[in-house]
């Protein structure tokens, strides 16, 4: 009743006096329709509420039990918590997600960086088309193909040997991912693939966007490239920087398909990262307690680094 | 105006390292089809152009990976994600921002505050639920959770659209007489279509893409997206390296080809998805 008097109201009166006047005039009925509007709203609720929030705070509880899924569950308190930090797999498998930070993060950034602003004295923008077809193509595929590609990169007669033995370094030659020493690092040389693509993309959007009388500015202050660099260049893609940052941070803490792909966590447990050691826990282990609590900590360690870098990069 | 030769010396350094970084790029997977056009059978090294191309690999690969069934069962999959998402994102994006419901702001926010949660959180309950929906090993398994875990990134970007819609439209149409409805129907939804068909490319592709909760949540690799049969695929024939590769390249062939007719679109829907992420 109320909704169709205050549309009737606004509809016979004029346009502005009539949007005050029938505000005050009926301000439950403007309540009612606004309530009306989680109609729309309802849907995406529902589907985000069963199979989004709800396992994440499945996730919680089940982190405090012991429970293999089939029989009861016995309350455990901390022992799963305990257990990330004390069990040698599951918390190397921690700090292997914080090493591959360097490849997937720090090497692709820094990398981008320096190709954006080589670019960048090419004056006017870059348009190779090519080039940029192919230098997406790495985000494009599945993640599981990448791993696939790489195994194959690795292998004993595999690209990256090919080109050692090419080179006359025939010694340094070996099956990387079946390395124990090395299989870790070639692990995150798959994730500098995956995102230097992408980034070198972002930095070169936003380069283009820097005004070019800043860098004419600095030039007659007498600053160098390498100045220019960092009071121009560094501060003006704060921003394609911090999302760049963001995005690598996350695929490398919560990495699963490349991994279980190309080395499902060996040799041993040398490239054991996080998401691999849930699914082992979840699924061969039947500890779903157990992998709950490895799942949890590793969003709250993605939460604890990502909230902060945020407000880091956001633009003043 | 410099002469072309010294505009070339300064353009060489950026030149040559663009086209490194292209080639790092692309060698992994051009040495996947030098493998896959090898004689079966027999092992194959790094990058070389094999002397007789076995293109016939490719025919064989598609037999006994089953893409005809994968191509469907992936497309399936999509075709229950992508429509349902975006439209009931897009709805709860403009309840959001343009009716301004009571709590929107509270739900929106509980939405950002998971949009960087990784899948590893919900893989043990989401596969405990499904199970007791008996749903455990269809396609349903996939595209239900799928639907509900693409909402805190879709509506975030639709509000992120909305958000710039002038507020005077909405008013207007409002003073016109129009419900909620057609005005979402006949002013929004035709502003919103670029916002819309960039999200939609980007759940086609992380939809596509998936790999974890298709692993887990189906067993049956026939039944999985293309991602998520790649496993089954690569523990069985992990020591043939030439049908290895050629099914491989095959998997991943549809992504590519879709990445290439909509190019332009694909690297705005990137460069954009990125940014508001």
């Amino acid at each position: 009743m109320q909704l169709t008097k205050s549309l009737g109201i606004s509809r016979k009166e004029g346009a502005t006096g009539a949007r005050n006047r029938s505000r005050n005039r009926s301000r439950r009925g403007l309540r009612a329709r606004r309530w009306a509007g989680w109609l729309f709203a309802l849907p995406a609720l529902a589907f985000y509420g069963v199979f989004n929030f709800r396992p994440v705070l499945l996730s919680i509880q089940y982190s405090f039990y012991d429970w293999d899924g089939v029989g009861a569950s016995t309350w455990v308190g901390m022992k799963n918590y305990v257990e990330v930090f004390t069990d040698s797999e599951q918390f190397s498998s921690l700090l292997h997600a914080f090493y591959l930070i360097l490849f997937f993060t720090v090497l692709p950034v820094t990398l981008a960086l320096i190709t954006a602003s080589v670019l960048r004295q090419l004056q006017g923008r870059f348009t190779g088309a090519l080039a940029r077809t192919l230098l997406f193509l790495p985000q494009i595929i599945p993640g599981a193909a990448a791993g696939v590609a790489w195994t194959w990169m690795y292998s004993d007669n595999g690209v990256v040997n090919q080109l050692l033995r090419a080179i006359g370094l025939d010694s340094l030659a070996r099956p990387w991912l079946a390395d124990f020493t090395w299989a870790l690092t070639a692990v995150g040389f798959i994730g500098t693939w995956l995102s230097a693509g992408l980034c070198t993309m972002l930095l070169l959007a936003g380069i283009g966007k820097i005004d070019a009388s800043l860098y004419e500015a600095a030039r007659i202050d007498g600053a160098g490239p390498i100045r220019q660099f960092w009071s121009v260049t560094l501060p003006g893609l704060r921003a394609e920087i911090g999302v760049c940052v963001t995005i690598t941070i996350i695929a490398a803490l919560a990495s699963f398909d490349v991994v279980y792909l190309a080395t499902q966590g060996g040799p041993g447990t040398q490239t054991m990262v996080p998401g691999v050691a849930v699914y082992t826990l979840a699924f061969n282990d039947n500890r779903l307690g157990a992998a709950s609590a490895l799942a949890v900590v590793l969003a709250l360690i993605v939460i604890a680094i990502v909230a902060p870098l945020q407000r880091l990069f956001r633009e003043k | 105006m410099p002469a072309p030769t010294q505009t070339l010396r300064r353009r060489a350094p950026g030149l040559v390292l663009i086209a490194a970084a292209a080639l790092y790029s692309v060698v992994p997977l051009l040495s996947m089809v030098s493998a896959a056009l090898a004689p079966q059978g027999s092992f194959p090294s790094g990058l070389s152009w094999p002397s007789d191309p076995q293109w016939h690999n490719f025919a064989d690969a598609w037999n006994v990976a089953n893409i005809t069934t994968l191509l469907k069962s992936s497309t399936l999959i999509v075709l229950g994600v992508v429509p349902v998402a975006v439209l009931i994102s897009t709805m709860a994006a403009y309840a959001i921002a343009v009716l301004e419901i009571p709590l929107g702001r509270l739900f929106y926010t509980v939405l950002v505050l998971t949009l960087t949660l990784p899948y590893e959180i919900v893989i043990v309950p989401l596969y405990e639920q499904v199970k007791a929906m008996g749903l455990l090993g269809t396609q349903w398994a996939l595209i239900l959770p799928l639907i509900g875990m693409n909402m805190p990134f879709a509506v975030f970007w639709m509000r992120a659209h909305f958000a710039n819609v002038p507020r005077e439209l909405s008013e207007a149409a409002s003073m016109d007489g129009a419900g909620p409805w057609r005005a979402l129907r006949h002013i929004h939804l035709p502003l919103a279509r670029p916002a819309i068909a960039s999200l939609a490319l980007l759940m086609f592709l992380s939809t596509w893409n998936q790999f974890l909760l298709a692993l887990v949540l189906i067993d049956d690799p026939d039944k999985r997206t293309m991602a998520g049969a790649l496993q089954a695929f690569t523990t069985k024939y992990s020591t043939d390296q030439v049908l290895l590769n050629a099914g491989a390249l095959l998997i991943m062939a549809p992504t590519i080809l879709v990445f290439l007719f909509l190019q332009r679109h694909f690297v705005k829907a990137l460069l954009q998805g990125s940014v508001k992420g």
